[in-house]
């Protein structure tokens, strides 16, 4: 069950500078905790404290992102591509 | 090393307050991309605000992907990420630190505070790395 995963440049830092990583599990969650096995701290830049996926990070399975899918509980495929993409976003508030 | 220092002609300068102009008083986003590592910026993309606010702005996260894969298609970087504030002076708020996530962009802010006064607007130049911001001077050209 590969999964390739494109790690955007904040947090290369987690992944020896590499664009793209390998990853597996049945679920984006469980290929989050696989992720972090070998590329420790990157799951807790990704979930918060309570386990969800944090409000500013975009998770893409293909071309959908995950929210309008299942979440954290989104199936994956052997063959599947994840991307994940901080927002831009700000503002004067 | 980061360059201390924006250069962007006239034309892309003026394509960025315009948007600002236009979108005002929502804020007005985009960036404006380069060549992979050479810290100039070309090609103006003028992003959706999904958040459609006077306060916010957020890249809607469809059009974020296709921007991003285009950038890579074509071995780009967002050398740019621009942004207006509508009643606020253009300096980064702490929610434009908080989601700063490109140490390697300009962060460009515009105000269109004083659109009233018709006066010229501010445009101003940041690097924010590590919740830091550091100002740097905007050069602008007739081009490169």
């Amino acid at each position: 069950m590969a999964i390739e995963v494109r790690i955007p440049t904040i947090l290369r830092t987690h992944t020896d500078g590499a664009k793209t990583v390998q990853g597996a599990g049945a679920t984006i969650d469980e290929l989050f905790k696989d992720l972090d096995s070998r590329h420790p701290g990157i799951r807790e830049r990704l979930i918060d404290d309570g386990g969800a996926l944090r409000r500013f990070v975009n998770v893409y399975l293909n071309d959908e992102d995950v929210r309008f899918l299942a979440g954290l509980g989104t199936e994956l495929a052997d063959g599947d591509n994840v991307t994940i993409l901080p927002a831009v976003a700000g503002g004067a508030r | 090393m980061l360059a201390r220092m924006l250069t962007i002609t006239q034309a892309l300068h003026d394509r960025i307050v315009e948007h600002a102009r236009a979108d005002h008083p929502d804020e007005a986003c985009g960036v404006v991309a380069g060549p992979a590592g050479s810290d100039r910026p070309e090609r103006f993309v003028p992003m959706l605000n999904a958040a459609r606010s006077p306060t916010f702005y957020e890249f809607d996260s469809t059009d974020l992907l296709k921007l991003y894969r285009e950038l890579d298609d074509r071995d780009e970087e967002p050398v740019v990420i621009y942004h207006s504030h509508t009643a606020t002076e253009a300096y980064p708020s702490r929610t434009d630190v908080s989601y700063a996530n490109e140490p390697g962009a300009h962060y460009v802010l515009v105000s269109t505070a004083d659109t009233d006064g018709s006066g010229p607007f501010q445009f101003r130049s940041f690097r924010i790395v590590d919740g830091e911001i550091t100002e740097e001077e905007v050069r602008i050209v007739a081009a490169y």
